[in-house]
């Protein structure tokens, strides 16, 4: 699982690393160490948030994603656009033309992923209407978020909702439609345009789904550089989308809570308040709140490091947009499926969640808690591991050898 | 080595923003040896209740967590105003809180009958005009 997300989240390019402790200082998940005057990234550690990206003053971290030729690999090429992605134009009057767009980019087929997040949305009520789920039900459409809670707070995994994201039910219907026309999955090549790295590994490691209806995920800002030319040439786009203003609001935070027709509802973004607010869940004092829509990145989806707008200004565009679209443009009798298609084909909360041996761990607890005593508890950085607690765990662990000293304690 | 981790946190009276940090720092440590979910869901409502009351009520005070193999033992002293009768207290909706914190989401007067509740043992010794102390005891199941 680590070889998958170092392959799929973040990497370091050492040529433009100095060594500086931004990075470091501010993971949330203190999955960042600067060692050898290079900062690494502990993938068991990291839940693919995209901050250390985010804040790099260097541009040395380098996000993964699929190139747009990958998609000359497959004979029918579908595009699924995030909703976020329509905030990154300027003076976009109506999202026909970068669908129109999408096509002539050599794409066979566009599902809005707005579509997915409507269909996501009249689920995620049928499940709050149940009362199957205790509450509050945590939404699990941001990866980073699950990836935070699985890691750290692995009390609330009966709140995870157990719906599909909208991605992967519009990669469900898309390639459903391809099947139709004749296609098979070796020819079928199904495409997210995503605002985040996150995305690109829950989608690789099928999170929630038995096998990846998705065959790659392409990075918004490489797919807006190469649109914006093509977009330029067309007069008059055809009438191809089929998303309300519900599925359109999934891009900001706020949008996915506002839309299950709740008034008990939170939403939170950026990584720190999410810590907060989870932290809330379990202490129980948010137990008056029926849903919680959690955004690792500020603004929610529009925040996403692989966008090229500022989230701010695209939440700004996408109000506009909306003033064209109905409330909603999907229903589920449309669809004409049953309920158990929108949800996970597998418990959410199979991955990550792992008990450690208790003798084992209170043993380590013991071991970190005493040598921390001795330590300046500055959390000064100098060793490169970005806490005193932090050195600790690295030594007790084995990431560092076991007389590595703290510095400061050093110098005399 | 000592048969357990001894943790000791001061907790700043009327401040919210600091509020349920002690909390907090318990339930990493708890998570990171492995105790069950429902036994760190317990200590964190039982134990947060007990800090906001501190934060809320006696001006801060001093929170230890004693932290063993089996079982956590929570204290929370202050030097507040004192319980002048905890029957009453422990009372279900009884509180003492101000329009103010109140108005803040909190003194509903569920504190007392939730630590009672969530941990195992539950010790409230309180003198007027001299302070409480809250020692909780949560035992986690293997």
């Amino acid at each position: 699982m680590s070889e998958l997300k170092r392959l799929n989240t973040v990497t370091l390019d050492p040529s433009k690393c100095k060594g500086c402790v931004t990075c470091m200082k501010r993971c949330p998940t203190e999955a960042i160490r600067v060692r050898d005057g290079k900062a690494s990234v502990i993938y068991d550690k990291c839940i693919g948030c995209g901050e250390c990206v985010r804040l790099c003053p260097h541009h040395a971290k380098i996000t993964s994603y699929d190139k747009l030729d990958v998609i000359n690999s497959y004979q029918y090429k579908i595009a699924l656009p995030a909703p976020s992605f329509y905030g990154q134009f300027n003076n976009l009057d109506d999202v026909n033309y970068v669908l129109s767009g999408l096509k002539r980019l050599g794409f066979d087929e566009v599902f809005e992923v707005g579509r997915g997040a409507e269909l996501n949305t009249l689920a995620t009520q049928i499940i709050l209407n149940k009362d199957i789920i205790p509450k509050p039900i945590i939404s699990t459409a941001c990866p980073a978020v699950y990836e935070l809670i699985s890691a750290r707070f692995a009390n609330l995994k009966q709140h995870l909702l157990p719906v599909l994201p909208p991605v992967d039910i519009s990669a469900k219907l898309a390639r459903e439609r391809a099947y139709k026309k004749g296609y098979t999955d070796e020819q079928i090549g199904v495409f997210f345009i995503s605002p985040c790295p996150a995305k690109v590994y829950a989608l690789k490691s099928g999170f929630g789904v038995k096998k990846p209806y998705v065959d790659g995920v392409l990075s918004s800002s490489e797919v807006y550089m190469k649109l914006l030319p093509v977009m330029k040439l067309i007069d008059y786009p055809d009438n191809m989308s089929k998303m309300g203003v519900t599925g359109l609001s999934w891009a900001s935070s706020g949008g996915e809570a506002a839309a299950s027709m709740r008034s008990k509802y939170l939403a939170a973004d950026g990584i720190e308040n999410v810590i907060h607010i989870l932290e809330s869940v379990e202490n129980g004092t948010l137990n008056d709140i029926e849903f919680i829509e959690l955004n690792a990145c500020t603004g929610g989806c529009v925040g996403g490091v692989l966008n090229v707008e500022n989230p701010f200004v695209a939440k700004a565009r996408l109000r506009q947009l909306r003033i064209k679209f109905p409330q909603i443009a999907n229903s589920l009798a449309d669809v004409g499926k049953p309920a158990d298609f929108y949800l996970c084909e597998e418990p959410v909360e199979s991955d990550g969640f792992v008990t450690p041996n208790r003798a084992e761990a209170f043993t380590r607890l013991m071991e970190i808690q005493t040598m921390y005593q001795t330590l300046p508890q500055k959390d000064c950085g100098l060793c490169g591991a970005p806490s005193c607690r932090a050195f600790c765990e690295d030594l007790v662990d084995g990431r560092i050898p076991k007389d590595s000293v703290c510095p400061q304690l050093n110098k005399g | 080595m000592a048969d357990h981790v001894h943790l000791e946190y001061v907790v700043e009276g009327d401040n919210f923003v600091s509020a349920g940090s002690a909390t907090e720092s318990v339930k990493a440590c708890l998570k990171g040896m492995g105790v069950k979910p429902e036994d760190v869901r317990r200590v964190a409502i039982s134990m947060y209740e007990g800090e906001i009351n501190m934060v809320i009520h006696a001006n801060g005070g001093k929170a230890t967590a004693d932290i063993y193999m089996d079982k956590v033992v929570i204290t929370l002293a202050d030097t507040g105003k004192g319980i002048a009768d905890i029957e009453l207290a422990m009372k279900p909706g009884y509180s003492t809180a101000t329009d103010d914190v109140r108005s803040l989401g909190f003194g509903a007067g569920m504190g007392l009958p939730n630590m009672k509740k969530y941990a195992d043992e539950c010790l409230i010794e309180s003198t007027v005009g001299v302070g409480t102390k809250v020692t909780l005891v949560t035992k986690f199941s293997a």
